[in-house]
C-alpha cells in the first residue's frame, strides 16, 4: 500500500518563488538565513559561512543564496544550461542532524516536487575541493535521473578534521528550477511571476551580462593585471595572518581570519579568470591550485584560533 | 536443554554506494561468523543480503551458548622459587590454593586447571557485532554529527535478534548511542515508518510488503526479466551489461523498469557513444534494434511505482538524456570537423602538451617512440614499415578529441570513426581500435599485421618505459596495468606465432628513453663529449648520436632493465601457461635454455616437453636421466673431474651397455637435426626412446665397476645421456 502523502504543495511559477520557498523552508527549520557573500566566488561553499564555520566546535545552521562565477562556463548566454554566473542555494548545519536526509526531502516538497510522482535517488558522489583542501562523503541527489543537489558530510576543511561534522546541501538553482518549471532554455525561465505587470525572464536579466562577461572573461581581461592581483592577494593574505594575535591599539586578541580569507577567495577567483583566459598551462594549474590551498589552510588554522572557531580564553593558559 | 536459535542482524544506514554493497555483505558474513566460531558458537548456515540502505545477515542453527572449556597448564616445581610460582599463577589467573600439585617422575609439579564456563550466545553476539561495526573494512568511511563512529554513511539503526521456539529476543547491545533493537524501515517513499520483526522469515515478508526486495540477485533478475520483456514487446533487445545490472540493482530497493525513447537527432551517433553516455551518466541500459543494429531506446530503472505508471519519471529521464546527448553530439561534430580540416595528425598536435608520465615525457613523445618501434617491428609481423609507422602516428590522436576527453573509455573506438572520417583505409581505422587489444585474458587478439605491429609497439614501449624508470608493479600495486601489458604482449606474440627477441627489442628501445626523456642531461653529456673530442665536428654525426644514446642508456641502466623485464615476461608466461595446464617447472626447464627471449620458441619447447612428460616413456626417461645425472654428479664430486667425453663402445662389457651406445647414436642422429629445425616434438620423441635402453642399462650394469677403465667408460656414457638430454631442455629443473 503506497503511503498517502499530503502533497498539496502547489507548483511554483517563477525562479524567485523557488528561492523564496527555500528561504522560508530552511528558516522554518531553524537556519539563519544569510545573504550572499559580497565577493566573487566559484561556489556557495566558498562563503565563509560554510568554509570557516564548518571548522571548530561551535554549532551552526545557515542557509543562503550565493551567486557563483565560473568564467570557463560562459557561453554568451546561448547554451540552454551553461552560465558563467549562476546561483547556488547552500545549507550548512553543524553538527549534521540525524534527519538531514528527511529535512532535505522536505525542501524538495516545499518547492513543488511531488514525491509520489518522482524518483528521488541518493547516488554516491564524494566531494573534494583541491583549492580549499577539503573533502567529504555523500551523494548527488537525482530526481528522475537529473542531478538536483549535492549532499555532503564534511570530513575535512582547510586541512582540519571536522569535529563535529557539518552536513552541507548545495542546490543548483537554475537547473532545479528549470526542471520544476518545465523550461528547456535557462534564458526562457520566468524570473518573477509571469502574470505580473512587468514579467521578467531569466534572459531579460542575464542574457546581456552573460554576453558581456563571456567576452571579457575569454578575450579581454588583462592577464598581466590579474597575475599581479593574484600575487598581491596572496601576499596580503599571508601578511594579515602574520600579525600578532593581540591588537596593539585596542589590546584585544583579534585574529583577522576573515579578512585574510577574503584574500584567499580573491586569489581563487583570479585564478579562475586566468584559467578562462587560457594563460595557465596544465602543469602551472596544479601549482596555482596548491598556492590557493595553502592560503585556505592558513586561514583555517587562524579561524580555529578565534572564538567563532571554538577557541576559549582558557585555551591560552 | 539446548536450543538452536537463529540470529538476524540488519545494519540500516543512509544510502550505501552501489559498488561497495556486495563486498560489504560478504565481509559482514565472514566477520560475524568467524567471530562467533572463534568464541565457540558454531552454526548451521548463514547468508548475507544488501540493499542501498541495509546490510543484512541471517545465521541459522546457532548454539545458544558457547561450550565450557577446560585447559590444563603445567607449571614449575612445587618448590620452585617464589617468583616463578607467582608468574605462573598470574598467567593462569588463579591463586596458590586453586592449583594442584601432582607427583611426577620429575618431582612435584604444579598444575593449573583453567575452566572457562560457556557464555550465552547473546553476550557473545553483542561483543562480536560491536567490534565489527567499529572496525568494519569499508573502502572509505566517514563520521557524522557529533559522534566518532565511522561507517560508510550515517548508520541509523541496528537490528539484532535471536529467534527460537519461544520467540524473538533482542540481543542487548549498543554502539555509539545506537541501541540494538528489533525494528527496521521499509521503502523510503512507498512505505515510510518503522516496524518490528520476529525472525528472518518475518523480516523478508514484511520488507516485501513494505516495497523492499532484500536480495540483490532477486532485484537484478527482476530488472533483467522486465527489461528484456519490455524490449521484446517492441521487437527490440536489451544490450547485455552485467556490471551495469549489478550496479543498478544496488541503487534501488523496489526496481521498476521503464523504457524510453532516444531523440531522433541522436540516433546517428556511433552506438558506442550512445551506450557509454547513457551508461556512465544515467545508468541506462541500451536497447538495440536487431534488424538495424542501431541503439534506439533505453531502459531506466526507477526505485518506485507511481500513480501515473512512471510517466513523469520517464519524461524527466528522457529530458536529461537529451541534454547529455546534445553534449555528445556537439563533441562528435566538433571532432569530425577537426579531422576533416586538419586530419588525425592535426588532431594529435595538442598531445605534445599532455604529459604521459613526468619521467616518460609527453603523449607526443610517447607516440614518436611507438612509431619508431612499430616501424622496426613491422617486418617481424609482416606489415609494411611505412604503413605501420603511419598507423602508430595516428592511433593515439583520439586522445586529443573532445569525445575521448569526456569519455576516456571510448579511446580507440573514436579513433576508428575519426580515421574513417579522415579518409584512411588500408586497415588504419581498425588499427586505431585494435591496438589496445588484448585487454583481458578473454579479449580477442588482433591478427591484422598492422594492428599487431602497433599493439606490440604500444605495449613494449609502456613496459620498457616503466622498467627503465624503475616503476615496476609491486604486490597488488600495478597502477599502469603493466601486468596486463605483458600478458597482452605474450598473447600477441604467441597467437600470431611471431619470432621476436624480447630482450634485444627492449634493450634497443630502452636507449630511446635515455635519448628523449633526459634531454638536458644528455645535451650536457653531448657537449662534454664534443669538448673531449676536439675533432667531433669531423666525426660522423651518427657516431655522436650513438654516443649520446649510450650516455642516456647508461643513465637509466637499460641493460639491467631489459634483463629484469625479460624475467617479468617469464613470470607472466608461467601464469599464462599454467592456465593452459603446463607446469611451472617445465617452463623453468625451458627458460634455462638458449633463446629464452623468443617466447614463441620457448612455448613450443615447453609444450613439447609437457607432452613428452605425459607419456609413459617420457616420464620414465626423466627418472632415468635423473638417476644418471645423480650418479655422475656424485662421481664427479668424489673424483674431482668432469666426465664429459670419451665413452667408447669397445669397453662395453654387457649387451645392455652396447645397446645403450647404439641407442644414443641413433637418438643423437635424430635429435641434433630436429633441434636445428626447432622441431622439439621430434627431438623429445627421440629422447624418450632412450627410456628402454637406459632402464635396461641400469638394470644390468653396475656403474662403479672394479675395473677403473670400465667405470670411467660407464661414467662417460652417463655423461652422454646427460649432454643429450640437456640439449633439449634443462631437465634438472623438473620436480618429482
Amino acid at each position: 500500500m503506497a503511503a498517502p502523502m499530503s502533497d498539496t504543495v502547489s507548483t511554483p511559477r517563477s525562479f524567485q518563488e523557488i528561492i523564496l520557498r527555500l528561504q522560508s523552508y530552511w528558516a522554518g527549520k531553524g537556519c539563519a538565513v544569510l545573504q550572499p557573500y559580497d565577493m566573487e566566488v566559484g561556489a556557495g561553499t566558498f562563503h565563509p559561512a560554510t568554509t570557516l564555520r564548518s571548522l571548530g566546535t561551535q554549532p551552526w545552521a545557515a542557509a543562503y543564496v550565493q551567486p557563483s562565477r565560473r568564467p570557463t562556463d560562459g557561453r554568451y548566454g546561448e547554451n540552454p544550461n551553461r552560465l558563467q554566473h549562476y546561483y547556488q542555494y547552500q545549507v550548512l548545519i553543524k553538527p549534521s542532524p540525524p534527519d538531514l536526509q528527511d529535512l532535505y526531502l522536505g525542501s524538495l516538497r516545499a518547492i513543488g516536487i511531488d514525491m509520489d510522482l518522482h524518483d528521488i535517488r541518493f547516488v554516491e558522489d564524494d566531494w573534494e575541493s583541491p583549492t580549499l583542501g577539503a573533502w567529504g562523503l555523500g551523494w548527488e541527489v537525482w530526481c528522475d535521473g537529473m542531478e538536483v543537489s549535492q549532499f555532503t558530510y564534511f570530513q575535512q576543511v582547510g586541512g582540519h578534521d571536522c569535529h563535529p561534522v557539518s552536513g552541507e546541501l548545495t542546490y543548483g538553482l537554475e537547473r532545479l528550477a528549470m526542471y520544476i518549471l518545465g523550461v528547456d532554455h535557462v534564458m526562457d525561465m520566468p524570473f518573477n511571476d509571469p502574470n505580473t505587470a512587468i514579467p521578467l525572464s531569466y534572459g531579460d536579466i542575464f542574457k546581456q551580462t552573460e554576453e558581456e562577461y563571456a567576452r571579457w572573461n575569454f578575450d579581454v581581461a588583462n592577464t598581466e593585471v590579474l597575475l599581479r592581483h593574484f600575487e598581491e592577494a596572496e601576499a596580503e593574505c599571508e601578511k594579515i595572518l602574520n600579525q600578532a594575535h593581540d591588537d596593539p591599539k585596542t589590546g584585544k586578541r583579534i585574529i583577522m581570519a576573515h579578512p585574510a580569507y577574503d584574500q584567499c577567495i580573491k586569489a581563487s577567483h583570479i585564478f579562475n579568470l586566468l584559467d578562462a583566459r587560457g594563460v595557465i598551462s596544465v602543469t602551472e594549474r596544479q601549482a596555482y591550485i596548491g598556492r590557493v590551498r595553502a592560503l585556505a589552510r592558513q586561514c583555517a588554522d587562524a579561524f580555529v584560533q578565534t572564538r567563532a572557531g571554538g577557541w576559549q580564553p582558557e585555551d591560552a593558559a | 536443554m539446548t536450543t538452536v536459535p537463529d540470529l538476524l542482524i540488519e545494519l540500516f544506514s543512509e544510502e550505501i554506494p552501489a559498488r561497495m554493497q556486495k563486498r560489504a555483505g560478504e565481509d559482514l558474513q565472514k566477520l560475524v561468523t568467524n567471530g562467533l566460531v572463534d568464541a565457540g558458537l558454531t552454526y548451521a548456515s548463514a547468508a548475507a543480503f544488501t540493499t542501498p540502505r541495509r546490510l543484512t545477515l541471517t545465521v541459522e542453527g546457532l548454539l545458544d551458548q558457547s561450550p565450557t572449556t577446560r585447559e590444563e597448564r603445567k607449571g614449575p616445581k612445587a618448590d620452585a622459587p617464589e617468583k616463578a610460582i607467582e608468574g605462573f599463577l598470574r598467567g593462569a589467573g588463579l591463586t596458590r590454593d586453586q592449583v594442584e600439585t601432582r607427583e611426577t617422575p620429575k618431582g612435584n609439579i604444579l598444575f593449573a586447571v583453567i575452566e572457562k564456563p560457556g557464555r550465552p550466545a547473546a553476550e557473545i553476539i553483542a561483543e562480536v557485532l560491536t567490534h565489527i561495526i567499529r572496525t568494519f573494512p569499508w573502502p572509505k568511511s566517514m563520521r557524522w554529527g557529533a559522534g566518532s563512529l565511522k561507517w560508510v554513511r550515517p548508520l541509523h539503526s541496528i537490528l539484532c535478534i535471536l529467534t527460537d521456539e519461544a520467540g524473538a529476543q533482542v540481543v542487548p547491545g549498543e554502539v555509539d548511542g545506537i541501541t540494538f533493537g528489533d525494528t527496521t524501515e521499509g521503502h523510503r517513499f512507498m512505505a515510510p515508518g518503522r516496524f518490528s520483526v520476529t525472525s528472518f522469515e518475518d523480516y523478508g515478508t514484511k520488507l516485501k510488503r513494505a516495497h523492499v526486495v532484500l536480495d540483490a540477485s532477486e532485484r537484478a533478475e527482476a530488472i533483467w526479466h522486465d527489461a528484456t520483456n519490455a524490449a521484446f514487446a517492441s521487437g527490440l533487445e536489451v544490450v547485455e551489461d552485467k556490471g551495469l545490472l549489478s550496479e543498478v540493482a544496488g541503487l534501488v530497493e523496489w526496481p521498476v523498469v521503464l523504457m524510453g525513447k532516444i531523440g531522433d537527432d541522436f540516433l546517428d551517433l556511433p552506438p558506442e557513444v550512445l551506450q557509454t553516455s547513457m551508461k556512465e551518466h544515467q545508468k541506462f541500459f541500451s536497447v538495440k534494434n536487431p534488424k538495424t543494429g542501431r541503439i534506439e531506446r533505453f531502459i531506466t530503472v526507477a526505485n518506485r511505482e507511481t500513480a501515473d505508471n512512471g510517466a513523469t519519471i520517464l519524461a524527466g529521464n528522457e529530458k536529461v538524456l537529451s541534454a547529455r546527448l546534445a553534449d555528445a553530439k556537439f563533441f562528435w561534430e566538433n571532432d569530425l570537423r577537426t579531422v576533416r580540416d586538419v586530419g588525425l595528425e592535426g588532431m594529435a598536435k595538442p598531445l605534445a602538451d599532455v604529459t604521459f608520465h613526468n619521467k616518460l615525457g609527453s603523449q607526443a613523445e610517447r607516440v614518436a617512440r611507438i612509431e619508431a618501434l612499430a616501424r622496426e617491428l613491422a617486418p617481424v609481423v609482416g606489415a609494411k614499415p611505412d604503413l605501420a609507422a603511419e598507423a602508430a602516428r595516428i592511433v593515439k590522436a583520439d586522445l586529443a578529441s573532445e569525445m575521448v576527453y569526456e569519455f576516456p573509455e571510448l579511446q580507440g573506438n573514436m579513433g576508428k570513426y575519426y580515421a574513417q572520417a579522415a579518409g584512411h583505409d588500408d586497415g588504419l581505422p581498425e588499427a586505431c581500435e585494435e591496438h589496445y587489444s588484448p585487454l583481458g585474458p578473454s579479449d580477442d587478439v588482433p591478427t591484422s599485421p598492422m594492428s599487431v605491429a602497433v599493439a606490440l609497439a604500444d605495449k613494449l614501449d609502456t613496459l620498457t618505459g616503466f622498467w627503465v624508470i624503475d616503476e615496476k608493479p609491486t604486490g597488488s600495486k600495478d597502477p599502469f596495468a603493466l601486468r596486463r601489458a605483458a600478458l597482452g604482449t605474450i598473447r600477441l606474440v604467441l597467437e600470431n606465432d611471431l619470432t621476436l627477441k624480447i630482450s634485444d627489442t627492449v634493450f634497443e628501445h630502452g636507449k630511446k628513453f635515455g635519448a628523449s626523456e633526459a634531454k638536458d642531461r644528455i645535451k650536457a653529456e653531448a657537449s662534454r663529449l664534443r669538448r673531449e673530442h676536439a675533432d667531433a665536428r669531423d666525426r660522423d654525426s651518427e657516431e655522436m648520436d650513438e654516443a649520446v644514446r649510450a650516455a642516456g642508456a647508461a643513465m637509466f641502466n637499460v641493460d639491467e632493465a631489459s634483463l629484469d623485464l625479460l624475467a617479468f615476461f617469464h613470470d607472466r608466461l608461467k601464469v599464462y601457461l599454467r592456465d593452459q595446464g603446463i607446469r611451472h617447472d617445465i617452463i623453468d626447464a625451458c627458460i634455462a635454455m638458449e633463446g629464452n627471449d623468443d617466447l614463441t620458441l620457448l612455448v613450443k619447447r615447453a609444450k613439447a616437453l609437457s607432452g613428452t612428460l605425459k607419456t609413459d616413456d617420457g616420464e620414465n626417461l626423466i627418472q632415468g636421466f635423473k638417476r644418471a645425472n645423480n650418479i655422475l654428479t656424485q662421481a664427479e664430486e668424489a673424483d674431482g673431474v668432469e666426465y664429459s667425453y670419451g665413452a667408447d663402445v669397445k669397453f662395453a662389457e654387457e649387451p645392455q651397455e652396447t645397446a645403450l651406445f647404439e641407442a644414443l647414436d641413433a637418438a643423437e642422429a635424430k635429435i641434433a637435426p630436429a633441434m636445428e629445425a626447432q622441431d622439439f616434438a621430434s627431438a623429445m620423441h627421440a629422447m624418450a626412446t632412450l627410456r628402454t635402453p637406459i632402464d635396461a642399462f641400469f638394470e644390468a650394469v653396475q656403474i662403479n665397476a672394479d675395473n677403473q677403465t670400465v667405470r670411467r667408460n660407464r661414467l662417460n656414457l652417463l655423461s652422454r645421456i646427460r649432454t643429450l638430454c640437456l640439449s633439449v631442455a634443462d631437465l634438472t629443473k623438473l620436480e618429482g
